[in-house]
């Protein structure tokens, strides 16, 4: 068996509104092993960026805190570093990627002294010995003209190119975890295809550990060996990305891969997933999917299911009443 | 960047064309005669005749703008009519007092106004942000003339560590400075907090932190980075305010400044005087905007650029 890389238990993370707190992640558990790419789907707002930020213990600028839960980097337990420690770690052992490249540069500096000081944070090397580094991990994310790139601002670059010196920078101290929080969003098709292509590149180049947090299902089943599917905080589908698309069980899921649309099929109307996803002040009780579900019993308004093992299934895991049999994770 | 300052300072010359037109319009654009005004009510035809002579009042309106404009190349600004001087001499003795006590105010309010501004924006809905907003509440709510007569009771009359008026030594300078600053520093505070707070929202700082960046650096060179823009806009602007002299300090502190040279120079129909301050504040206006841009190129690559 491969080695764990993270583990996450029991995580609860709420946000502070107004006087009161609310949950925003809610009893999730999962795992990421070596060099695996896995997939993190669910609606927006549904918490994945949350997810991320929490293991990366970044909420400390919004009013969110982790009230419960472990995050195991490699046995360590992350929430019992201090914030100096966890500086170590960011950037260095873990890193991310974001959304919007164009934004998550810093507009007045130069990528040069950006991707410099992404160095010099973590590793004893002086400023030429930095840049070459910066240079090679630039030429490695395949950017064409890298002297010029490197004198470069933000501004002047493409949002392709800022993505990959984004993912130059994060991979710059060859971290062990790489969390790519939706990193082809912002960016159009053919932009996207390559900048997924470097990514696995870097995946088995490296055996980095990959977390892909996206709302595109077509980028997981191309990309990701194993799917976590979120909702409302919560993971309520996992199990192999073959397995996933293949035999979807939990009503949400099936509702996913519905809405994707097919070549060929002749579809007036793309089908949608009634409703939105529940305000996290006024959940539902039972269920948090029951209000758009259309299988929903009076079992599942009344109690919320188990993430339990599908009956059967060796590594496929469902919150529903309807395909669980009572086995907890 | 050379091609950037060299492009802004070509752009001040039809401005500054534009405002010696204006101001040497000035005396035309006084309702009435301005002869008749300045020689006043009493004075004969005769004594009108022969002011409006003196000023070149009764030659054409472009042979006027000439001569105005060699004086302005010569440095002949004419004479002023209250002290039987020349304009340059009445004026130049002003600048100094105005000059430091501008740097003065501007230094210590900009270092304490940003760095409350930043304070606040860091420790934002704790204690510490409410006592640095509180601070930079008090220093606009004040009234500059209160503050002034408060800080020579206090600090010169009981306490006698500070001359009450003039500005014979350095330490005359404190008081006055700190009631010109007052206000500055709370606006600057003011203004540091709203753009910091806006910064650390921004993805880059998330970036910062993400790169493992420690907490001070993140602030410092992400979010102030980012905020230094609007700082010197505003601290630019106050800049051009202090040097237009602040008739009200200068008064409190009986400081022979251009603020209340200016006023003086009205109320006595002192025209020439009057012009010439005009020109001065628009010329430093002028410059402060052009080093204002400047500094801007150097913060912002994008608008080097463009």
């Amino acid at each position: 068996m491969s080695e764990t890389i993270l583990e996450v238990k029991n995580l609860r993370t709420e946000f502070k509104r107004e006087k009161s707190y609310v949950t925003a992640i809610h009893d999730v558990s999962f795992s990421l092993n070596k060099g695996e790419i896995v997939g993190l789907v669910g609606e927006s707002g549904c918490g994945k960026s949350v997810t991320s930020m929490s293991i990366m213990r970044l909420l400390g600028d919004t009013s969110g805190k982790i009230t419960n839960g472990e995050i195991r980097f490699k046995g360590r337990n992350l929430l019992d570093l201090s914030e100096r420690e966890m500086q170590t770690i960011r950037g260095s052992r873990i890193s991310m990627i974001f959304q919007d490249p164009m934004s998550s540069l810093n507009p007045p500096i130069r990528i040069e002294k950006q991707m410099i000081e992404a160095v010099r944070i973590h590793e004893n090397c002086s400023k030429e010995q930095a840049r070459k580094i910066a240079a090679d991990m630039l030429h490695e994310v395949g950017i064409p003209d890298v002297e010029n790139t490197l004198r470069s601002y933000p501004h002047q670059l493409s949002g392709g190119m800022c993505q990959r010196v984004m993912i130059a920078m994060a991979m710059a101290c060859k971290p062990e975890l790489l969390i790519a929080d939706e990193p082809t969003t912002a960016l159009d098709v053919t932009i996207q295809a390559q900048i997924m292509d470097l990514m696995k590149k870097i995946q088995k180049e490296n055996g980095t550990t990959i977390l892909l947090i996206t709302h595109d299902l077509g980028v997981v089943a191309q990309m990701c060996s194993r799917v976590l599917v979120m909702y409302a905080g919560r993971i309520v589908e996992q199990a192999d990305v073959h397995e996933l698309f293949y035999n979807p069980k939990h009503p949400y899921t099936k509702g996913l891969i519905a809405c994707v649309p097919k070549i060929g099929s002749d579809v007036r109307r793309l089908p949608s997933i009634p409703g939105s996803v529940p305000d996290l002040s006024v959940m539902p009780k039972g269920c948090k999917f029951a209000p758009r579900c259309q299988y929903a019993s009076d079992r599942c308004l009344k109690g919320e299911p188990d993430l339990v093992l599908v009956d059967g299934r060796e590594n496929h895991w469902i919150r529903c009443y309807l395909e669980s049999k009572d086995q907890t994770m | 960047m050379g091609r950037y300052v060299v492009k802004r300072i070509l752009g001040t010359i039809p401005l500054l064309l534009a405002i010696t037109f204006l101001i040497f319009m000035f005396i035309h654009l006084i309702p009435g005669d301005p002869a008749r005004l300045l020689a006043g009510i009493d004075a004969t035809d005769q004594e009108v005749e022969t002011i409006r002579e003196q000023l070149g009042l009764n030659q054409p309106l472009l042979v006027q703008y000439g001569e105005y404009m060699k004086g302005l190349f010569t440095g002949d600004l004419g004479n002023s009519v209250k002290n039987n001087a020349t304009v340059m001499a009445t004026i130049l003795p002003r600048f100094k007092p105005t000059i430091i006590l501008t740097i003065t105010s501007m230094i210590w309010a900009t270092i304490l106004g940003v760095f409350l501004g930043i304070i606040a924006a860091v420790r934002r809905g704790k204690p510490l942000d409410y006592f640095c907003m509180i601070i930079a509440i008090s220093g606009i709510s004040v009234p500059g003339f209160w503050l002034g007569l408060e800080l020579i009771q206090i600090f010169s009359v009981n306490l006698g560590w500070f001359p009450t008026a003039g500005l014979e030594t350095a330490r005359s300078y404190v008081l006055p400075s700190i009631t010109m600053g007052c206000g500055i520093m709370a606006i600057l505070a003011r203004f540091t907090r709203s753009s910091m707070l806006e910064n650390m929202k921004e993805d880059y700082v998330r970036t910062a932190r993400a790169k493992g960046l420690s907490e001070p650096a993140v602030i410092m060179k992400c979010a102030f980075r980012n905020s230094l823009i609007e700082v010197v806009t505003v601290a630019s602007l106050q800049i051009g305010g202090l040097l237009s002299g602040s008739v009200m300090t200068e008064t409190v502190f009986s400081i022979p400044g251009l603020g209340r040279l200016l006023v003086d120079s009205i109320n006595y129909r002192d025209y020439k005087v009057v012009q010439a301050l005009l020109l001065f504040f628009a010329l430093e206006y002028i410059i402060i905007n052009l080093i204002t841009d400047i500094v801007y190129g150097f913060l912002n690559p994008k608008i080097r650029y463009s």
